[in-house]
This record gives structure tokens, C-alpha cells and sequence, in this order.
């Protein structure tokens, strides 16, 4: 593997700290290195920086120089260099490191800067704090607390501005509370590139608006509520649903499409209230589409597939069933199965001697976190060999079989076969077992249903776009009468006669890692919050259907075949 | 000693009876002589001169053109641009309309000699939006201009061109401020740029790199390019040169513009031998001495200290009457020279109630952008404003002064020294009168002057 | 968009100023209130097409910069500087003055729809206040006998119209 190349290092001097930072990090991430937290509203820093909070201002410093020499000067106290502070503050998140740069963040200058800044900010702005969903997770909460004064010496009128606007089907604003930070209307221009937000007026007056004919509606909404350090975006989903502070916070990632954006489940006893990103700076930053955050709502969905009978009935009825069939049996395995699920469905599917299909789901990506591929884990079922080859959208060969009846069965994991091509006829004519979370034509007409879970409900891995296989956790209790697929899987292989495989992550992993190569000496616990990169070059060759995203470009196309 | 007597240079034909507008008028009185000789120097010479000369900007800061020439970015490769600020809106300033409306082509002249100097091929005059008339009659003098080949392609055969276009604002005190101007010449809210990395000499107008000079200013250059700098040098006083125009206005006989060399007249010569003195019965109180940023002067106060003159440090013991009109003196006594707007407040005056027309003032005016200035002009609009129409409280002085300190410094312009040095002056200076006010307003005529 | 043939043509020509269309916002904005009186919600969307902007960027200019107006205002246009100069010289007395005369309060249309009176900020005439721009001229040392003179003149005016 190449080792990155060495950034250039800047040694500076925060709080009597050295450290030596990456050329072109900015006071405020600098100090982060070393435990130092510098409050802030406006920086972001996925965003362009613009200084206009003035809550990171800190007390700087260069080592003194003569001028005509460039010989240090020394401070006869300390018998160090001395250093020339600058009598005014300066902002830490439009301040580059630059050698031997000094930071004060907790002199006495720093302290009344911050004091002010806190007291203005706090005037105008409205005692909402019992009735707004911010509170628990507000900037404004937090570094008033902890940069504050503490009390109040405003006793004007305080600035009415309007309080419920809709800005966009899934946002909502309140102007009072807004402390013109501008990362929204940075973020829904840089980033969405959809310039849609902007302040009109002027001074203290001064509101966030868009224009009555665009509203903030694109596919990146949400990023904004996000972002805003106080509650002047809200999510129109979550308003007044739960306190923040009640809820657990579980990493996942979004199955949207192969993106894999990183993100984080907020529960309370067994009920997800929301989904936010998470950030990966090599997968999606600090941002998630609007679209991937409601897919939550599946888990508690009316058509949620469940059953009364024990699980060890389900496979063994199952199993007779398909060994009735023994020989003529095909395997729909789904791209949006994790790693350890399609490794086992490789097992089932050897336990059957059985041939094995996936179904694609393709659409136009957005360029930004969406995919063209919409199943989260095709590479996955590549990487375990599941399959070779990458899938398409009908089953065409499956169909063939079906009607030359070479093939009488069929197990499908997920994947409503009628959406895939097989016509109605067809599917009378098999049999099929059906493994899924949610009621369809399939289900329907299945032998057997045996109900799973959603990625909410187990834990497991998926591999992206850039071949980073990544972790996800349980958040929630599976649903009575749904089981977990690893589970299902397990007792379906044993049910089968063929050897019982471990049916937990812990235990399944060491398997894993000693039978799938590109996962060789790999252990669960082990892959990082962010991910790992795999080697990608067996599968180089292959049509990959992405274009680009952020983070991501696609490889140049493999010379053409014949 | 009785004032010294005027140097109208830059006001040379300012309200002269005769003097029109045109290029007529302007070519009869020499007009365009200089830029002729100019567009056959070195524009490093032209430069060069204007270094000598200790040209210093007349719009407020004061900054040394100059050096401010000498900080454009001259190599990468963007094409330089040169905006004439003449958004003149410092309340108590009242020069560049005179200029703009009475002899034109005077600005134009030394806008298109500072261009050449520069390598600027495009000028932009942002004339501030309340000045219409002002707009048309620059426009007609750029055009006359272009008709003789002194503005556009190949002036003067030179082979060197440059264009100006008039550009009118629309109502914003902050599109003085040099980074709030590009920003409202691109077609935006005038917030001014965070400096670094903003310097408009290397990312100003479209990040390209840009001049912005007031409109008095860019008429000394040509006054330099006529005489040379080192005889502009030794106009006015060392650190001090060229002449400044001052622009005296509220309680004092004849108010009005008066052109002297920097730092050769005192405030008391200004205001008693040339403006006339107090209106009949009444005494001075207070006066701000450039422009309501400025901080005020209360008349009995006195400044001590040593100064250099020459090369010795002298002991310097001053009142208000005795302070030389020129940067650094007005600096050192704790005020500014500013835009040389003089306004001058009599003991009719209320203290508290001329501070409240102040802040509303810069409340209105403040952008926005940045926490303290946006918060702090309002609430200290509010305190006074409360102070006058309702209920004052003895501890509002106190109050007001400690949310005037928690501005300057902390914020992206200088419109933050600009809101809050008035108050913290005002109750420095004046501290018994607002914490009396809540009885004193109740003794007051109720026909005084109403101020807010 | 119903505006003057003249008007635009000097929209055509004043886009031309600028290397960049969005420069040209604040031209636009003034040469459509010239003509129409006032920046309607059409004026805003027109000229963000014009300049290919989005909407929201031409709304922001529009409410930052007070000269903009967007409803219609009386015929005449009374603006009395309110800064310190002209306060202390008797501003306020001055606009007092012309609200008597028509019978009207600051910001409203005078009932007989012939004036706005309104306070802006200093004008930078400061040494002949009080001062007052009635629509594009200037008018000096307006004291509260001048505000009157100025009054009748505009009735006079009016008058002379119908």
C-alpha cells in the first residue's frame, strides 16, 4: 500500500501546548487536537468559513523578531522568545497555523470576548428553550452555560420576527431564534447547490428567508436542521415528537443505494424517533439525502410481514419443502443482504446445490450522496462469492428455467420477484420460501414465509461503492414475530442436514475471515468507525453501474471486450 | 492668533461665480493639462510621487495612498481595478458632493491619472444612491470626457484605455466601507469581507485585485502629478500633508467647507475666526471632530502630554480650542481626524439625546453580518431611545458604556469602533448628564429641540 | 414585464458595465423603479432571470438597501435628513412641518395621494441644514417657513396637473 504523503507540519502554542499541525488547519482544529475547545456558531468545517459569529475570537501571538536581523528576542523573565501579542482578538476559524503561533484561549481578554458575544446573542433571542426541540443538543444551551455571564441586563423590547414558517415540506423555521450564522444558506448553495435561502433586511432585522417560488425543498433539506446551532430549523418530521436527551444514539448506515453514507439511529425503548448523518470524512462527510433519513418508517410499517410459529417450525416446514425439490432449486440472494447474511446464503445455496441470482435496482444518482446503485451491498455478495458477475434487473435466465422447469423451487431472501420479472404464471409454478420483512406479491404466494428484520433491527456489515466495508449496529429490538436473517439462515442450512454454521456475529466472523480472501484476518470488532478500504482489483474489470459522488470516482472503464 | 487664511486647492473653484460643470469650463481653467503630461511618464514615477507626498486617504481611515498603491498584487495576472468611493455618507461630511457636482471633471482627471499609474483599465465611481443628480452630471462628464479621448480606448493615443462607469447604491452607509463597496458592486448585501484573507489590493473587486479611494483623494493625486510630491510634502504638516477640507456643521455661525493644510489651523480658529463662533448667547458644549465615529470632545477638558515636533518630544498642553486639525494630533488627544466632518454642539444641547440620534443612526445602518456591531448598535439604540421616550434609570449611562466595550475589537469592519465609540465618548466625557438624566428630563423646555 | 421601450434599452446597456451580470442588480433595480414607481414581486423574479440569479439573491438586495421600495408612494417624494447636523438644526421640526401641511404621518401615502414623507439618514449637505431631497433635488436650510413654501409649491403643483 502507498503510505499517504507526509503534509507539511506547523508547530504551534495552544494554552502552553506544543503540537505540530498539517499546513493550512485553522486555529479552531488545531486546538481540537489538543483537547482545547474553542466555542463557535458559524464555522463548519465542511463549509466556507465567513467569521461572522465572532464566538471563536482567541488572544494570538507571533515570537518576537527583529525586524533588521530576524534574530529572536528574548523575554529576560522566562528566558524564552518573546511574544508579541496582538491587543485585539483574533477569530480562531479564519486564522490559518502558521510556525510558532501562540494561542491564549483562556485569558482574560478571551473570557469578555466570549461574554460579550454570548450576551449578545442571547438579547433578541426568544425563551423558547421548553418548548423547542433544540434543546439538549443547542449550541446556544451549551456555550451560554459554559462561556456565558450568566445573567441578563436586557430590558427592551426584543425583536418580533415570524415564528412557524414552512421553508420547505420538511423543514421548519422560526426567525426569532436564528443567530444569522449563515450555514444554511451556505450549505444549501455550496453543497446542495440550490441557492434557495438568504437574509433580507437589514442589521437586527435581518431574517432568514427564501423566495415564496422556490422553497427548501431539494433532496438535502434536512442537512440544514442538521447544521443550525440553535433550533431556527427544526425537522417538521420530529417537531415536538421526543426530547432529545431520552434518546439512544446507535451507529448505522443508510441502505439508499451504495453510498453507504454513515449515520446515527436516535431510539427510545424500542421506537426510533429519527435517523441523522454521521460523520465519515472519507464516505459523506457530515451529510445525508432527506430520502434516506425516513427509511425508518419501514420498521413499524402496517405491512410488516410476521408469524406466530416458532422459528425452528418455519425452517423445518421449509426445508421439507424444498427438499420435495431436491436438484431444482434457484437462490434470489439481494444486494441489500449485509456481508455475513450473503456469506451464509452462500452456504444455504451450496447446502441445496442451488444456482444463485441477485436483482439490481438501478436509478440515476444525484452526484451527491445518492448512487446509481441502489442496493447498498452488491459488493458484499461479490466479495463473499455469492456471485461473480454483477446483477441485472430481471431474472431472465431464472425465468427460462422456471418454464423449461429445470428449476421447481425457489428461495428467495428479500426480493419480490414479480418486480424482478417473473410473471405471475411463473410464480405459480414454483415453489417458494420466502425470507423478508415486508408483505408482497411474493409473500403472497410463498410456501413459506419466514419474517426477518430491517437493518435497524440486527447488526452486520455492508460494502460501498469504494469497496469500505463498514459496520452497522442493532438499534432497536427486532419485532415480535420477526426473526433475525443470520438466524434464520443458520437454522434453515441445519434443518438442510448440512453441517450447522455459527449464527452470531461474533462467531460467524472468524469463519468469515478464514474462507472469504479479501476478508483474511479481519476481525469484526476491529474494522474502525469509518471503515476499511479492500482491495477491489479481483473485481476491477466488472461494469460497476456508479457515477460520481462525493468521495467517489468511478474507475476508468476497463478496456472493451469482444 | 487668528486663523491662517485658506488653501483652496481641491475647492479651488468650488461655488465660484461663473463656474460650470462642463468641459468647457473645466479645459478654459487648464483642465486635462496634467493628465496629458502624465499618460508620457513611467507609471511607476506617478506612483513614486504620490509615496513622497504623504498623501494620506481622505475618506476617514486616513491610510497612506501610497502605501496602499503599493500593496496591489501586481502579478497574478487578474486585471486590476480602481473604485472611486464617493458613497459619501459620514454623518457631519459634506465635501465630495461639492467636488462631484461642481467640478467633475477634476475627479475624473485624477481617477484617470491614478488609473495609468496603477494599470487599471477599468474604474468604477460607486456614487452613494441619494446623490441622482450627482450621478447624471458624472456621467455627462465621462462621456465629454470620452468625446475628447480622455476616458476609454487609446486615450490620448497612447495606446492606453480605460473605462469608467458610474455605479449608484441605493441607501447603505456601510457601502463605505472599502470590502462593503466590492461587495455591493457585485450586486450583493454590502457585508464587508473578513480581512485576512480579503485585502481588496489582492482580492477585492471579482478577487481580483482593487483600489478603492475616496473621491477628495483621488484629486490631490492629480494635484501630486501636477506639482510632484515633494512640494505636496511640504504643504500642511510632517506626517500631515497636502490640505484637508473640513466640513463644519450644527451650532456655529457659518457653517460650511474651509480648505487649510492639515494641522496648521486649531479647532478654535476653525470654529471661532473662520465659522464665527457660537449662535448669538449660547457657548459650545461639545464637538466631534471627523464625522460622527469619531469621538466627541467636551469643551473645558484639557490634553496633556508630550508630542514630537521635529526631532525633539515636546510637552504639549492643550484644550479643546488649542488641538491642531490634523491626524495624528486629533489622534493623540483620543479622537480621529477622520473625513474632516466637524459638528458642533452648543449647551442647548442634551447630551444623552444627541447620543440616542447618533445610535439610531448606526443601528439602522449596521449590516448584519457580525454578532456584536448587529446586537449591540440595536440595543444601545434601544437603551437611549428608552432613555428619551420613556423611563431612564439612573444606571442606563453605565449600562450603555459597558455594551459600547464589548464591541470594538471584536468585530469583521470597522463600523464597530465606528457605533461604539460615539457612546463610550459621550458617557466618558458627559458620565453626570446621563446619570442625572431621569431628573434632568423632567426641568427640561419641552420645546427644545427634538434630536430623536 | 411592462416597462418603457427606453427603459429597456438602458437595462441592455447598462448589463454591458460589468464582466458579471450580477453587478448589474442595483442598476436594474433603479431604472425599474424609475419607471414603475416601486419593485414589484414581478420586477424581483424578472430581473433574476434577466441576470440569471436565483430569486432569493435579487430579494436580499431588494430589502437591504432602503432606497428600494416595493408598494407604490405618493407622487411627490418628501425625504427630511434625520441625522445629528440636521436634528440640531431643527430636522425634526421640518418634518413635522410637511406631515402638517398634507396631513399625513411618516411612511404613508398623504390622504390626497399627492405625498410620502419620510426621515433618511444624513444626505452629506450637512452645512446648510436642515436639509430635504424632494424627489431628485435637493433643498437646503429648510427651516419650518421654507417646509411651508415647499408645501404650497407642491399643492401649487398638483393643481396646475388637473
Amino acid at each position: 500500500m502507498i503510505q499517504p504523503a507526509k503534509p507539511d507540519l506547523v508547530t504551534v502554542n495552544i494554552d502552553g501546548k506544543e503540537i505540530a499541525v498539517p499546513k493550512g488547519t485553522n486555529v479552531i482544529e488545531a486546538a481540537r487536537l489538543v483537547n482545547v475547545d474553542v466555542p463557535h456558531y458559524c464555522y463548519h468545517p465542511k463549509l466556507a468559513v465567513v467569521g461572522n459569529c465572532r464566538m471563536c475570537l482567541i488572544e494570538m501571538g507571533m515570537p518576537a523578531v527583529d525586524p533588521a536581523t530576524k534574530a529572536p528576542i528574548m523575554d529576560p523573565a522566562t528566558g524564552k522568545q518573546k511574544i508579541n501579542w496582538i491587543p485585539r482578538p483574533q477569530i480562531g476559524c479564519g486564522t490559518n497555523v502558521s510556525p510558532g503561533l501562540h494561542v491564549k484561549t483562556t485569558s482574560p481578554m478571551v473570557k469578555d470576548a466570549r461574554e460579550g458575544v454570548m450576551e449578545f446573542l442571547l438579547i433578541n433571542h426568544p425563551l423558547d428553550c421548553p418548548i423547542c426541540d433544540q434543546a439538549g443538543e443547542c449550541k446556544l444551551q451549551e456555550q451560554a452555560t459554559g462561556y456565558g455571564r450568566g445573567y441578563s441586563r436586557f430590558v427592551e423590547q426584543k425583536n418580533v420576527k415570524p415564528k412557524r414558517t414552512q421553508l420547505g415540506p420538511r423543514v421548519t423555521l422560526d426567525d426569532e431564534r436564528c443567530v444569522l450564522c449563515s450555514r444554511c444558506i451556505r450549505f444549501s448553495r455550496d453543497v446542495a447547490g440550490q441557492d434557495v435561502l438568504g437574509f433580507v433586511d437589514r442589521g437586527s432585522y435581518s431574517t432568514l428567508t427564501c423566495h415564496p417560488d422556490k422553497k427548501l425543498d431539494h433532496n438535502y433539506s434536512l442537512n440544514t436542521v442538521d447544521i443550525c446551532p440553535v433550533g431556527a430549523l427544526t425537522s417538521t418530521d420530529f417537531r415536538f415528537k421526543m426530547r432529545v436527551w431520552f434518546l439512544k444514539q446507535t451507529n448505522s448506515l443508510c441502505t439508499e443505494s451504495s453510498v453507504g453514507v454513515n449515520s446515527v439511529v436516535w431510539s427510545r425503548e424500542g421506537v426510533i424517533y429519527r435517523i441523522t448523518p454521521r460523520r465519515n470524512d472519507e464516505v459523506n462527510d457530515t451529510w445525508m439525502a432527506d430520502s434516506g433519513r425516513v427509511l425508518y418508517k419501514q420498521v413499524q410499517s402496517a405491512d410488516r410481514l410476521t408469524s406466530d410459529i416458532a422459528l425452528d417450525n418455519l425452517t423445518v416446514k421449509a426445508a421439507h419443502v424444498l427438499q420435495a425439490f431436491a436438484g431444482s432449486i434457484a437462490v434470489v440472494g439481494s444486494g441489500r443482504s449485509s456481508v455475513e447474511e450473503q456469506f451464509l446464503t452462500k452456504k444455504l445455496a451450496a447446502a441445496l446445490k442451488a444456482s444463485v441470482s441477485l436483482v439490481s435496482r438501478t436509478a440515476p444518482g444525484d452526484k451527491l450522496l445518492i448512487s446509481a446503485d441502489r442496493n447498498p451491498n452488491v459488493r458484499g455478495a461479490l466479495v463473499t462469492g455469492l456471485i461473480s458477475a454483477l446483477p441485472s434487473a430481471q431474472l431472465t435466465s431464472l425465468a427460462a428455467d422456471i418454464d423449461s422447469g429445470k428449476v421447481k423451487a425457489i428461495v428467495s431472501i428479500g426480493e419480490d420477484l414479480t418486480a424482478a420479472g417473473l410473471t405471475a404464471a411463473q410464480l405459480a409454478k414454483v415453489a417458494v420460501i420466502y425470507l423478508g420483512t415486508h408483505a408482497n406479491t411474493t409473500s403472497a404466494a410463498a410456501k413459506v414465509v419466514i419474517p426477518t428484520v430491517t437493518v435497524f433491527e440486527k447488526a452486520g456489515t455492508f460494502v460501498n461503492q469504494q469497496f469500505r466495508i463498514q459496520k452497522f449496529i442493532q438499534a432497536v429490538p427486532a419485532l415480535a414475530g420477526a426473526h433475525n436473517d443470520l438466524a434464520v439462515l443458520a437454522k434453515l442450512i441445519a434443518a438442510l442436514g448440512a453441517p450447522a454454521p455459527a449464527a452470531e456475529i461474533g462467531t460467524l466472523w472468524p469463519v468469515i475471515a478464514a474462507e472469504v480472501p479479501a476478508l483474511a484476518t479481519m476481525l469484526y470488532k476491529n474494522i474502525p468507525e469509518t471503515g476499511l478500504l479492500l482491495d477491489s482489483t479481483p473485481w476491477a474489470g466488472l461494469p460497476f453501474v456508479e457515477g460520481e459522488t462525493l468521495h467517489f470516482k468511478p474507475a476508468a472503464p476497463a478496456a472493451a471486450t469482444v | 492668533m487668528s486663523a491662517p487664511a485658506q488653501q483652496r486647492i481641491i475647492f479651488k473653484h468650488i461655488d465660484e461665480p461663473g463656474y460650470t460643470n462642463d468641459i468647457e469650463c473645466y479645459l478654459r481653467n487648464g483642465g486635462y493639462e496634467v493628465l496629458k503630461k502624465s499618460v508620457g511618464r513611467k507609471p511607476e514615477e506617478l506612483i513614486d510621487e504620490v509615496k513622497k507626498s504623504g498623501l494620506r486617504g481622505r475618506g476617514g481611515a486616513g491610510f497612506p495612498c501610497g502605501v496602499k498603491w503599493g500593496l496591489v498584487d501586481r502579478k497574478s495576472g487578474k486585471p486590476i481595478y480602481l473604485i472611486v468611493n464617493a458613497d459619501e455618507s459620514e454623518p457631519g461630511t459634506f465635501k465630495d458632493r461639492y467636488i462631484m457636482h461642481q467640478d467633475p471633471h477634476q475627479l475624473i482627471e485624477g481617477t484617470i491619472i491614478s488609473c495609468f499609474a496603477n494599470n487599471v483599465k477599468q474604474a468604477y465611481i460607486y456614487i452613494r444612491g441619494e446623490m441622482p443628480e450627482g450621478a447624471r452630471i458624472l456621467e455627462k462628464a465621462i462621456a465629454e470626457a470620452r468625446a475628447k479621448n480622455f476616458v476609454g480606448p487609446n486615450i490620448l493615443g497612447t495606446g492606453y484605455s480605460c473605462e469608467i462607469y458610474v455605479h449608484r447604491g441605493a441607501g447603505a452607509y456601510i457601502c463605505g466601507e472599502e470590502t462593503g463597496l466590492i461587495e455591493s458592486l457585485e450586486g450583493k448585501r454590502a457585508n464587508p469581507r473578513i480581512k485576512p484573507p480579503y485585502f481588496p489590493a489582492v482580492l477585492g473587486l471579482y478577487q481580483c485585485p482593487t483600489i478603492v479611494n475616496n473621491v477628495e483623494t483621488l484629486c490631490h493625486v492629480k494635484y501630486i502629478a501636477e506639482h510632484g510630491g515633494e512640494a505636496y510634502s511640504k504643504i500642511g504638516t510632517p506626517g500631515n500633508t497636502g490640505t484637508r477640507i473640513f466640513c463644519v456643521s450644527g451650532h456655529v455661525q457659518r457653517p460650511g467647507y474651509y480648505e487649510f493644510p492639515a494641522g496648521t489651523i486649531t479647532m478654535g480658529q476653525l470654529l471661532n475666526d473662520v465659522c464665527g463662533g457660537p449662535l448669538p448667547g449660547r457657548t459650545f458644549k461639545a464637538v466631534i471632530p471627523g464625522g460622527s465615529s469619531a469621538k466627541v470632545l467636551k469643551f473645558g477638558e484639557r490634553y496633556k502630554g508630550k508630542r514630537k515636533v521635529g526631532a525633539d518630544m515636546v510637552d504639549y498642553d492643550w484644550g479643546v480650542e488649542d488641538v491642531p486639525m490634523d491626524f495624528d494630533s486629533l489622534a493623540m488627544i483620543g479622537s480621529m481626524g477622520g473625513s474632516g466632518g466637524v459638528i458642533v454642539m452648543d449647551d442647548t444641547v442634551n447630551m444623552v439625546e444627541a447620543l440616542a440620534n447618533i445610535n439610531a443612526f448606526y443601528s439602522h445602518e449596521s449590516c448584519g453580518q457580525c454578532t456584536p456591531c448587529r446586537e449591540g448598535s440595536l440595543w444601545m439604540k434601544k437603551i437611549s431611545s428608552r432613555m428619551v421616550h420613556g423611563d431612564a434609570r439612573p444606571q442606563d449611562g453605565a449600562l450603555l458604556k459597558s455594551v459600547a466595550d464589548q464591541i470594538p475589537g471584536r468585530t469583521i469592519c470597522a463600523f464597530g469602533e465606528a457605533c461604539s465609540w460615539p457612546t463610550q465618548s459621550f458617557i466618558i466625557k458627559f458620565k453626570d448628564e446621563f446619570d442625572a438624566y431621569s431628573e434632568v428630563k423632567k426641568t427640561l423646555p419641552a420645546d427644545r429641540r427634538v434630536l430623536v | 414585464m411592462n416597462l418603457k421601450p427606453e427603459t429597456f434599452q438602458r437595462i441592455d446597456e447598462v448589463i454591458t458595465h460589468y464582466p458579471v451580470k450580477r453587478s448589474a442588480t442595483l442598476p436594474l433595480l433603479h431604472l425599474i423603479q424609475e419607471d414603475a414607481g416601486y419593485i414589484s414581486e414581478e420586477a424581483i423574479t424578472w430581473i433574476a432571470a434577466k441576470l440569471e440569479l436565483q430569486p432569493i439573491n435579487v430579494l436580499e438586495v431588494v430589502t437591504f438597501y432602503p432606497m428600494f421600495r416595493r408598494a407604490p408612494i405618493g407622487r411627490r417624494h418628501i425625504k427630511v435628513c434625520r441625522t445629528l447636523s440636521c436634528a440640531l438644526s431643527g430636522g425634526y421640526k421640518t418634518c413635522e412641518t410637511f406631515e402638517k401641511e398634507f396631513c399625513t404621518h411618516r411612511g404613508e401615502i398623504s390622504p390626497d395621494g399627492e405625498v410620502t414623507v419620510e426621515f433618511v439618514e444624513c444626505l452629506a449637505s450637512c452645512g446648510t441644514a436642515p436639509v430635504v431631497l424632494i424627489d431628485e433635488t435637493l433643498h437646503e436650510k429648510v427651516d419650518v417657513t421654507k417646509a411651508k413654501q415647499l408645501s404650497d409649491q407642491i399643492k401649487a403643483e398638483a393643481k396646475a396637473r388637473k
